[in-house]
């Protein structure tokens, strides 16, 4: 990669970056609670948002921010794009900015795309004349031509994302600031945007991405930073900073998660090294359709010899409830003796009758017994996301026949499954 | 996909420039500051456009269904501006006149009281000149009187008056009337963000403007009662001078004297001398410095405090 080598400054360097919020104890709105009140000043209690925060992001770059939620990343993002005003410490940023925080925002629901269209490219920073210039390829990008004269509020919110997506897109920003909130939801778009953003940075744009989704910051950023209680605790490879995050999160203690890994749960006696999810051509994916076989894979390292151990997989939907549980032990209790250094692989294959949504797989290894003497317990490794036509609202979607018939009880209307 | 980490390469901070500054009332490009403000308000007009039925004749009714109602009861059952005074020549005209101003201020100020914090998408999503919320509310009120004034010239040629040279008044009278409803405007705003009893409180105020100022009583009218009453009433000149430091007074007085007819007094004359008009003059500066001076200071923080 050839992106430490270009001249000039970089986009984006932080320097001592510090932000405090100030959150009243109690938010007095009103003249009434104040009259009631004169002598009580409101107390406030500060809330350190961010904690001294130095870093640069390079031309070029694709550059994550990683950290669970109330970690400070969306503060920074904020902070970057100049939404948010800063305590301590300076920013320079060095091109036009773009930022994905939200999108397609100030729509407006009763107004035609061309409206919308042309105050939005202002808002991120075009001219008049270039948003309306550039209305043409943004409706064709959002595959909307059809709908230009609709207004907003007719629109399927596929089609209003699209509309956002493609706005923001045409605006050529050099530096991208883009929260998660994009990945989330539909796969396929998702992805449309991923590919967009690649070729983004393929042609020397810089990105800045939020996430706490390990699976989509080892796949496409550069180089990531991990961000724990507005503190930065680690800078560098994107698999170094997920390895962190993990220890942080799943760890049991933080602090002495120096020794990483071995935290994790369990005796230890076997570490799952790697856990992933395969279509029916045995391809790994991050989305899956609906309908199709779909695997799931832990691969274990065995570090002493074991009898007989079993494997579990949890699939936690994003309320963390277990839509499918499956484990080794029902069909393989004697699954075999293991001995020190080996590794094997656990596989789980099942139809994939999810309902469209973000899904965790989480993996136990236990000896044999109950299943609950863990060896090892493997969780928020990666997320898949299952695709399908649309989600009813059940946690799953499994074929179901249906008929609808008028006349005697015999032939009454029924649904069998 | 993955790339060498390079050691953090401190770059001296003046070879960087300046570093960018937060969310601030102003920008340094003020021409986008202008598209901004322009584009908000021409969606906004074109929402009331196209958004009813009867689109924008209820833009243009509203102050002629008030005209109508103060009419009625002020001008048929109360006899007001009825007297035959000469002052009190094309009423009609003074009247709606004056209602179509004050509609204006009215507009731009209620609807710039709430503009900030039911734009809090806009304001916690995306940088850009935070002032450009309140101004682009005054704009749209003034599309609004740009067109109600064209009904008030069709009213005022069909009642009889005659174009006059004094007419070139206009922009003057209507810059006094704008600064001050946009000092107004950045004022409200700012203080609703963290005190919501404003919107209650300026709807009482805006009544007391309107009663106030020259819509319905003449300024005579208010000069004889207040300063050379009848006697047993005594004198009031305190009470009128604080009557004139409102400075919709002078602008519709004006605008009655200049535009409709010369037989009601100039501002100045009604005020007492031209210098009395340096109180309202001041009254309008000293609103728009407070209100600028509000809003920038709770720019930077009105994200975090939303």
């Amino acid at each position: 990669m050839s992106q430490q080598t270009n001249s000039g400054p970089p986009p984006i360097v932080v320097s001592a970056l510090s932000k405090t919020f100030r959150v009243p104890e109690e938010r007095t709105h009103t003249l009434k609670e104040r009259a009631l009140h004169p002598l009580r000043r409101t107390r406030h209690e500060t809330f350190k948002a961010l904690r001294d925060i130095s870093f640069d992001v390079r031309k070029g770059e694709f550059f994550g921010i990683a950290g669970r939620n109330g970690s400070g990343k969306s503060t920074l993002l904020k902070c970057l794009a100049g939404i948010y005003g800063v305590d301590t410490g300076r920013i320079w940023m060095h091109g036009r900015l773009s930022p994905f925080i939200e999108l397609g925002v100030g729509f407006n629901q009763d107004l035609a795309a061309r409206d919308n269209v042309v105050l939005n490219g202002i808002m991120m920073g075009l001219t008049p004349r270039e948003a309306r210039a550039r209305y043409d390829a943004v409706i064709d990008f959002a595959e909307l031509r059809e709908f230009e004269e609709l207004k907003l509020k007719n629109y399927s919110s596929g089609m209003h994302v699209r509309l956002a997506f493609s706005v923001a897109i045409q605006v050529d920003a050099d530096i991208l600031l883009v929260d998660e909130v994009l990945a989330v939801g539909d796969a396929a778009f998702a992805q449309k945007c991923f590919d967009v953003f690649n070729r983004m940075r393929d042609e020397g744009r810089t990105i800045v991405f939020v996430t706490h989704d390990m699976g989509t910051l080892n796949r496409f950023c550069h180089r990531a930073m991990l961000l724990e209680k507005g503190s930065m605790v680690h800078i560098g490879e994107p698999h170094e900073v997920a390895d962190r995050y993990l220890e942080i999160n799943f760890g049991r203690d933080p602090e002495a998660s120096a020794n990483a890994g071995e935290e994790r749960g369990g005796d230890g006696e076997a570490r799952i090294v790697e856990a992933w999810v395969e279509d029916e051509h045995g391809e790994r994916h991050e989305s899956l359709p609906q309908g199709r076989q779909i695997t799931l894979k832990a691969l274990v390292n065995f570090a002493v010899d074991v009898e007989d151990p079993s494997a579990s997989v949890y699939v936690l939907n994003e309320d963390h409830i277990a839509i499918i549980v499956a484990t080794s032990a029902r069909e393989h209790e004697r699954s075999g003796n293991f001995s020190a250094g080996e590794e094997v692989l656990f596989s789980f294959s099942f139809e994939n009758v999810l309902s469209p949504g973000r899904y965790n797989p989480l993996f136990t290894l236990a000896h044999r017994g109950t299943g609950l003497d863990l060896i090892d317990r493997f969780e928020g490794a990666f997320s898949f996301v299952v695709t399908g036509p649309e989600a009813l609202g059940g946690v799953v979607d499994v074929p179901i026949g249906v008929s609808v018939g008028r006349g005697a009880p015999a032939s009454a209307p029924q649904v069998r499954a | 996909m993955s790339t060498e980490v390079l050691p953090h390469q401190p770059v001296s901070h003046e070879e960087l420039g300046r570093p960018i500054r937060g969310p601030r009332a102003l920008t340094n490009d003020w021409t986008r500051f202008w598209h901004l403000t322009y584009n908000i308000a021409r969606n906004e007009f074109k929402l009331k456009f196209f958004g009813s039925a009867l689109g924008y004749v209820w833009q243009v009714m509203k102050p002629l269904l008030l005209f109508g109602v103060l009419y009625v009861f002020f001008v048929v059952i109360s006899k007001v501006g009825r007297n035959g005074k000469p002052s009190e020549q094309f009423y009609g005209v003074q009247l709606l006149g004056s209602i179509v101003l004050f509609t204006f201020f009215a507009e731009a100020t209620s609807g710039a009281v709430r503009s900030v914090v039911d734009r809090e998408n806009l304001v916690r999503k995306i940088q850009f000149p935070r002032l450009v919320i309140p101004l682009s509310v005054v704009l749209l009120s003034f599309f609004n009187l740009m067109l109600n004034l064209v009904v008030v010239l069709i009213f005022a040629l069909i009642s009889g008056v005659h174009p006059m040279l004094s007419w070139l008044q206009l922009p003057l009278i209507l810059i006094m009337l704008i600064v001050f409803a946009t000092g107004m405007a950045m004022l409200l705003s700012a203080l609703f963000v963290s005190l919501r009893d404003i919107q209650p409180i300026w709807e009482v105020v805006s009544q007391i403007l309107f009663y106030g100022s020259p819509v319905i009583i003449p300024i005579e009218k208010v000069r004889e009662t207040l300063l050379t009453p009848t006697p047993p009433h005594s004198p009031k000149p305190a009470l009128f001078h604080l009557y004139t430091l409102n400075p919709l007074v002078a602008v519709f007085q004006q605008f009655r004297h200049a535009m409709v007819t010369h037989a009601t007094p100039s501002a100045g004359a009604a005020l007492g001398s031209w210098a009395w008009l340096l109180a309202p003059l001041a009254v309008v500066a000293a609103i728009f410095a407070l209100g600028f001076w509000v809003f920038n200071r709770s720019a930077p923080l009105v994200a975090e405090n939303l």
